[in-house]
């Protein structure tokens, strides 16, 4: 099986600055859920930004393969077409566009890009209708301008939504705990679990085992000084939670 | 709600990088001899049949303009005009005020087919995809170059008392209610542009709702200039009488050349007691080319008077094409209780400089006013809006709320606001909120990351900071508009 997922040796800084990225090495087949844990600052977020094609950082070598496609070649929106979801840590807030608009738009800009078929307005609304029922969004948050106003939890909510609704391949995750009450953590996990399947995969940024109870990770790795220092099981998670990231530190140095 | 949707589908659907209005009819015209001349008014009024009065005005405007001076305090900048250097009127060959659409010359009507124009009664504006028998009707008077070629729903209007026709024909038909309303909104000395235009106005509509009536559909006035070195002048007067409403509409576009034209236009609104004008404006002439050569001078004199009591004005304008732009539309308050809305969004791109806003004089007690304007620069551009809100000594209870916000795309452009304001009466309570933002890059990656091409991305986050001018355009307008500022904005990132 081809994986889904593929980055060798990469290296990225932000444009202008600083290195981030240092060496790393992962892959990710299909259907699998990694997670990602370690220290604050180490570069889990940029990762999820190189990934995605966030102007402002520098990839200076390596290459990531993503459904084999050489994906660093790709603009932004022809990876979100070819099925990559970045679940953001701080969602932006877009005034004056209404959640159903965007959503709908979105949703048609990559059926567009892939030569599907577009959804009709009337089929859109019931799959969002339906989806926010599963999530707990009412009709009038899907009318009200993006994340405009919304609590931290509810953005995070919205995340999840605009995700099941785009379906697809790989959906990286950056915290999307965070803010979370314990309902709403169930929720989230509950809409990424009914999105679990053999062709699509996840990759969970977290620094809290709790959300990995509930989106049971297949792999756990230790992500420190820009690289992934050590990776093992689900248990991996619980001995984190214990012993701290001091030991892979000294590793990553 | 599928309105950003389908901004973003039509900026798919539009061939980038062209003014699409930029063709030339090829027609033969008659002109004025070139420059202007009392001889050169005496023309343009003999071939109105103008009554003696009416030519007398003229010539009494030319006489103060020869002594006036060009304005030079707005933020724009363009060499001297030469204005012995233009013609003053050209119309059609051969034209004679069609009395149906069969008797309008074929390349006309194609002209206005290609600018998606409705002259047939049966047809809406172009793109616009409501049912039948769900469309609204839209009274069109399409004015060309210096004259009106067609105005339809004639006769259904007429049933209902509403005089909609080209100036000059009511000049001819209606001369009282012409004489007892022209120039009594904006002087003939107003300005160095208007008091021009007092001297050499061609066409241009007028409106008349009688007391008591609701205009049973939308009116709306379409300029086109065509020839070349023509300067256009057009001139409308819109009178609601007591207790009437009428909404209307007005659009605009011009061939691409490179040289510049001069388009100077007074636009006078009275509104009697009860009474309510809503004034919509696209303004999508030639904006001229990525360097700043050619487009359209846009200076522009629109005023309303708010004369009777509860009277009301709203104007809307969503300002996207001409190389330079300068525009006030203004109410005067003057009726106790009346109201004035001015909605404004601004795009300047390329090279075009902007300077726009809005007066709202308030001299009547009790009487409120509302602005909200969006700025939009982008490319090299510069926008400036400039607003007065001002209450007279006797405005007791003047009431203003002002909103002005400017948006920044790219770091070549520049956006300004200069806001004046003088309150004579204690009572006024004026309020001012104003931002100025760049396009967020975040916001972009963010709608990027969902799917959206920049252009696109670019599109929805300023249809969302325009959003709350658009909903304030009659529908099938919203729909131009956004097109139109999607177009506008083509090219203006990466
Ligand atoms: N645009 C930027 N300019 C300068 N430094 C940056 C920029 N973006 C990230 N950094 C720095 O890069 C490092 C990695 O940041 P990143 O946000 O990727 O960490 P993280 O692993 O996600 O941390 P956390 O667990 O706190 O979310 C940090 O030291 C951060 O300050
Ligand atoms: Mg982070």
């Amino acid at each position: 099986m081809a994986p889904l997922l593929e980055i060798r040796d990469l290296h990225a800084e932000i444009t202008g600055g600083r290195k981030i990225i240092n060496g790393m090495n992962l892959t990710i087949n299909p259907g699998e859920v990694h997670a990602i844990m370690g220290p604050n600052g180490a570069g889990k977020s940029t990762l999820s930004y190189v990934l995605s094609g966030k102007p402002g950082y520098e990839v200076t070598s390596g290459e990531v393969l993503f459904r084999g496609v050489d994906l660093l070649s790709l603009s932004p929106d022809e990876r979100a077409a070819q099925g990559m979801f970045l679940c953001f840590q701080y969602p932006l807030e877009i005034p004056g566009v209404s959640n159903m608009a965007f959503l709908h738009t979105a949703a048609n800009s990559q059926r567009k890009q892939r030569g599907e078929p577009e959804l009709t307005s009337p089929e859109l609304v019931r799959k969002v209708r339906e989806l926010g029922k599963q999530l707990g969004i009412d009709t009038d948050m899907l009318k009200r301008p993006v994340n405009v106003g919304f609590s931290g939890g509810e953005k995070k909510r919205n995340e999840t939504l605009q995700m099941m609704l785009l379906e697809p391949f790989l959906s990286i995750l950056d915290e999307a705990d965070s803010g979370l009450d314990i309902d709403a953590l169930k929720v989230v996990s509950n809409g990424v679990n009914a999105m679990r399947s053999p062709d699509r995969s996840f990759l969970v940024i977290t620094h809290y085992q709790r959300l990995l109870d509930y989106i049971v990770p297949d792999v756990v790795h230790v992500f420190a000084a820009g690289r992934i220092v050590h990776t093992g099981g689900k248990e991996l998670a619980l001995e984190l939670e214990a012993t701290g990231y001091a030991q892979y530190q000294n590793e990553a140095a | 709600m599928a309105a950003v949707q389908d901004t973003v589908e039509q900026v798919r659907s539009i061939d980038v990088d062209q003014y699409k209005y930029g063709f030339e009819t090829n027609i033969e015209s008659e002109k004025a001899p070139k420059g202007l001349s009392e001889e050169v008014i005496r023309f343009i009024s003999a071939r109105k049949d103008e009554p003696e009065w009416m030519l007398e005005w003229r010539l009494d405007a030319y006489r103060r303009w020869l002594n006036m001076a060009e304005p030079t305090w707005a933020r724009v900048d363009f060499p001297q005009i030469d204005f012995q250097d233009l013609y003053y009127y050209a119309a059609p060959k051969k034209f004679k005020a069609p009395k149906s659409l069969d008797e309008v010359d074929p390349e006309i009507l194609k002209t206005y087919e290609k600018l998606g124009i409705p002259l047939r009664e049966q047809e809406v504006l172009a793109g616009v995809e409501i049912p039948e028998g769900e469309r609204p009707k839209i009274a069109v008077d399409a004015v060309f170059d210096s004259v009106s070629v067609a105005t339809t729903f004639k006769e259904e209007l007429k049933a209902a008392g509403v005089i909609f026709m080209p100036i000059s024909e009511a000049l001819r038909e209606h001369p009282d209610l012409v004489r007892q309303y022209l120039g009594t909104v904006v002087p003939t000395t107003d300005n160095y542009y208007a008091t021009l235009n007092s001297a050499v106005f061609s066409d241009g509509s007028f409106v008349y709702i009688p007391p008591g009536v609701r205009c049973p559909m939308e009116l709306s006035t379409y300029f086109r200039i065509n020839e070349k070195n023509t300067g256009q002048f057009e001139r409308t007067l819109i009178i609601a009488d007591k207790g009437a409403y009428v909404s209307y509409l007005e659009g605009c576009t011009a061939p691409m050349r490179d040289e510049n034209q001069l388009h100077a236009a007074v636009v006078e609104l009275v509104v009697l007691d009860d009474a309510e004008i809503k004034y919509s404006t696209v303004q999508n002439w030639y904006p001229g080319d990525a360097e700043g050569r050619g487009g359209i001078y846009n200076f522009v004199t629109k005023r309303g008077d708010c004369r009777g009591r509860n009277s009301k004005i709203s104007w809307t304008q969503v300002e996207t094409g001409s190389a330079i732009t300068w525009k006030y539309p203004s109410c005067v308050l003057r009726g106790e209780g009346s109201s004035g809305e001015f909605y404004s969004i601004a795009i300047s791109n390329g090279r075009q400089q902007v300077d726009s806003g809005t007066k709202m004089i308030h001299l009547g007690k009790n009487t409120t006013s509302r602005i909200i304007s969006k700025g939009i620069s982008a490319g090299r551009s510069n926008n400036t809006y400039r607003g007065l809100v001002s209450a007279h000594r006797k405005a007791t209870g003047a009431r203003n709320f002002t909103n002005c916000d400017s948006l920044l795309i790219g770091e070549t452009c520049g956006a300004h606001t200069v806001p004046y304001i003088e309150a004579k009466n204690p009572s006024a309570q004026f309020e001012h909120e104003a931002t100025t933002s760049k396009i967020s890059e975040d916001m972009l990656f963010y709608c990027m990351q969902r799917g959206l091409s920049q252009e696109d991305a670019v599109a929805l986050v300023v249809n969302g900071f325009v959003r709350d001018v658009l909903q304030q355009l009659p529908m099938e307008f919203a729909v131009e508009a956004q097109k139109l500022i999607s177009i506008s904005l083509e090219g203006s990132v990466g």
